[in-house]
């Protein structure tokens, strides 16, 4: 179970920070190695040869790639403590849906929003809140998604409430107004240690995604 | 214990036919709804309000939705045959190479054969003979992706191993053959010729038709 464990991150990146949430919340020591997307290492290249992307973790000289997979391979390895899927076939089943639907329809919708032309732009706003309207219903009136504790989904969603504060900026997307029980959830999860003590400041992730979006927009 | 196992289906859709693949294998017995997708049934969108898509598992009047989630579960609920290895990195493997085929390799495929201007179809073509040298590398000597046995890999990468030979046909673009892709040419064929796939094969003829009518509809959406 124990051995040496590197994670390989960018960190702007919400799915490098699942990884580190997760590593956290099972109380693993690991090697932290910042990657430059723009001139990625011979490590990243070499552990994840087929997507060439962040995160990888390296457990004792073998890559796991995905940031979800990587949860997951966590969860199965480390099960001695802070279980993040549940035990029930069914209520796994659940977590896996909803992950899923933060990858497939939250965060696909998020990228809409930087589209150079301003009705593309309101048509990508809209989406992205209605994704977001939709993971508050979900969430309903639990403390978490994964219910009394926090879980799987809540480790696959919170590390997009990093970049909340930049749409609110950049975008005038104000998602404490229009999704109140995400915003709730989202400072819930950010009293956890393991949370907070990972979370990348908001001032650096404004300006990193503003930087970044004059890039795309000039291309 | 009551077991009452519900899938509502499509008779030509690859996620679907996936899960009914798994449930052979495993020798469980359920219960089959064919959806019509263009006039949505109330029970298909009651079990999945959220992406309103066949397929859906539903086990005990509680529903399971997406193809891969539905692989997992019944994996989980019914230990015979098991389609994931017991080892979690082996899990991590496999569920990367599903997710790489279900995510990366399909859509590229179909992309190739049907979508867009020829410029567009080139580019396409391209991205997807990578995407398929990547799973030919990944296959080495094995018979299956999952070893000896048919695995998750396999049951997801039935859209490889039949529905991108019928895309091939009707579009006469040609992606999968055997002198660039001999190893997963070999595995296509053992993969079809298995009898809990076999069984579960839509009717070449009918996919066909189907598809043809939809290509040539034109720029036809999935």
């Amino acid at each position: 179970m124990a051995g040496e464990v590197v994670l390989l991150n960018f960190w702007p990146s919400t799915f490098g920070l699942r990884v580190r949430i997760a590593l956290a919340e099972k109380g693993i020591k690991y090697e932290y190695k910042e990657e430059d997307l723009s001139n990625k290492s011979p490590l990243l290249l070499e552990m994840n040869p087929i997507i060439k992307q962040i995160p990888v973790l390296i457990h004792n000289g073998k890559p796991v790639c995905e940031s979800l997979l990587i949860v997951q391979y966590i969860d199965e390895v480390w099960n001695d403590k802070s279980p993040l899927l549940p035990s029930d076939p069914c209520q796994r089943a659940q977590a896996r849906f909803w992950a899923d639907f933060v990858d497939k329809k939250v965060y696909v919708a998020s990228r809409k929003v930087w589209r150079p032309k301003r009705e593309e732009q309101e048509e990508g706003k809209k989406e992205f809140l209605e994704t977001l309207k939709t993971m508050e219903g979900e969430l309903g009136d639990k403390p978490y998604f994964g219910g009394e504790t926090f879980g799987y989904v809540d480790v696959s969603f919170i590390p997009f409430y990093s970049w909340f504060h930049a749409y609110k900026v950049l975008d005038n997307i104000n998602i404490e107004a229009e999704c109140p029980k995400i915003d709730a959830w989202a400072k819930r999860c950010l009293q956890k240690e393991t949370v907070a003590k990972n979370f990348p400041d908001k001032k650096k992730v404004y300006e990193f995604v503003a930087q970044t979006r004059k890039k795309y927009v000039s291309a | 214990m009551d077991e009452e196992v519900l899938l509502l289906g499509s008779w030509g859709s690859p996620f679907s036919r996936r899960v009914e693949m798994a449930l052979k294998l495993k020798g469980i017995e359920y219960r089959y709804i064919e959806e019509d997708l263009t006039n949505k049934s109330p029970s298909l969108l009651k079990y999945n309000p959220v992406h309103k898509k066949v397929p859906v598992l539903v086990h005990n009047g509680k529903p399971v939705v997406e193809s891969l989630v539905i692989l997992e579960y019944i994996d989980e609920t019914w230990k015979d045959h098991p389609i994931l290895p017991k080892d979690p990195y082996e899990r991590a493997h496999a569920r990367f190479w599903a997710k790489f085929i279900d995510e990366k390799s399909s859509i590229a495929g179909f992309k190739a054969c049907c979508w867009g201007e020829e410029k567009e179809r080139e580019k396409a073509k391209e991205e997807a003979f990578e995407k398929l040298q990547f799973l030919e590398n990944e296959l080495k000597e094995k018979r299956f992706f999952g070893g000896e046995n048919i695995g998750l890999v396999d049951i997801t990468g039935n859209i490889i191993g039949y529905w991108l030979g019928v895309f091939e046909e009707a579009s006469g673009v040609k992606l999968l053959t055997r002198e660039k892709f001999p190893k997963l040419c070999n595995w296509a064929d053992e993969f079809v010729s298995a009898s809990a796939i076999k069984e579960n094969l839509p009717p070449r003829d009918k996919l066909l038709a189907t598809l043809r009518r939809r290509l040539g509809g034109a720029n036809a959406s999935k």
